[in-house]
């Protein structure tokens, strides 16, 4: 897996230095952002002409899909002022799933969510630097599979959850608001619509517990 | 770009990062809640699983074999095989497809 982010971030500084960028650029982006689809977003933009202000605007729009991420696993690292920094820059996909993976073990999870950034920035930042000092050699992820690796990654680790049918009636009529708002909203928007399918949810629970 | 772009998407990222866990330090998040919150997480992950099997990057379809090569790794993960079996049999999937002259 780590693999998987290491020749993805190898093309990350490759297609930055190809751009014409100084090696700095992509090496401090990486160290400092550690958001993969941020800082594609963002590159995509610059280079297409758009501007740095839109450039900026399109790598945080991407990234909103982290507030419901840190709601859900935010209490695992709120502790000291440092723990708190730290794993706050250490959000991230992977380690939120993984960390929502270890259930209701707190201390399985925490372990999870730590180890699982760690690997994931020493990953994203040696492939960075690998691709901005490989010279002019741009490796194409999609050859080697690796845009399904990453799903696939995310399904294993949401899968078991899907047990609960009330998760499941979410994640489907989530997912179908994402795919249907996909074609016409900018990227990271339709994902961040599907959690209106937690609402779909929402009265049956109420009821539910009124019931009982 | 300049060092101040890279700066100022760092911090973006950050503050957007740091917004979750500063809303759920002020409520007092009763269990109802963690459930919802959880789930809400499970959701945006299952939905980004779903576009990124299906949609490419200028919203169209992403072609079979990547949703093939998901599609693998599901099968896979409902059998409960090992994680990292799993991602490599859906990246090897989507690869040969593609090898083959499946887009």
């Amino acid at each position: 897996m780590s693999i998987g982010i290491c020749i993805v971030g190898v093309s990350f500084g490759a297609i930055a230095t190809a751009a014409g960028f100084p090696w700095w650029i992509p090496v401090a982006m990486s160290a400092l952002t550690f958001a993969a689809t941020s800082q594609f977003a963002m590159l995509a933009v610059v280079m297409a002409g758009g501007g740095v202000l839109a450039g900026l605007a399109a790598g945080v729009l991407v990234h909103l899909r982290h507030i419901p991420y840190g709601l859900a696993v935010g209490d695992l690292y709120w502790g000291r002022w440092w723990t708190r920094m730290l794993g706050t820059f250490m959000l991230i996909d992977q380690s939120t799933a993984f960390a929502l993976a270890a259930g209701h073990d707190r201390r399985r999870a925490k372990t999870a969510y730590w180890a699982t950034a760690v690997i994931m920035f020493i990953a994203w930042n040696v492939g960075t630097v690998i691709g901005v000092f490989a010279g002019g050699f741009v490796p194409d992820p999609d050859v080697f599979g690796l845009d399904a690796a990453f799903p696939a990654l995310l399904l294993a680790l949401v899968f078991p959850a899907l047990k609960d049918r009330d998760t499941l009636m979410a994640v489907l009529v989530g997912s179908a608001v994402a795919l249907a708002t996909a074609p016409f909203l900018p990227t990271g928007v339709p994902v961040l619509l599907a959690i209106l399918g937690v609402f779909a949810t929402w009265p049956r629970g109420k009821r539910r517990e009124a019931a009982e | 770009m300049t060092m101040a772009a890279v700066l100022a998407l760092a911090a973006g990222v950050f503050l957007v990062r740091l917004a979750g866990p500063v809303m759920r330090s002020r409520i007092k998040v009763s269990e109802r809640t963690e459930i919802l919150m959880k789930r809400g997480a499970m959701v945006v992950l299952a939905a980004l699983v779903v576009t990124g099997a299906l949609v490419a990057e200028d919203g169209g379809f992403a072609g079979w074999a990547l949703p093939a090569g998901v599609a693998v790794g599901g099968f896979l993960a409902w059998r409960r095989v090992p994680i990292i079996i799993v991602v490599v049999a859906a990246a090897a999937t989507t690869a040969l497809l593609r090898l083959g002259g499946v887009e």
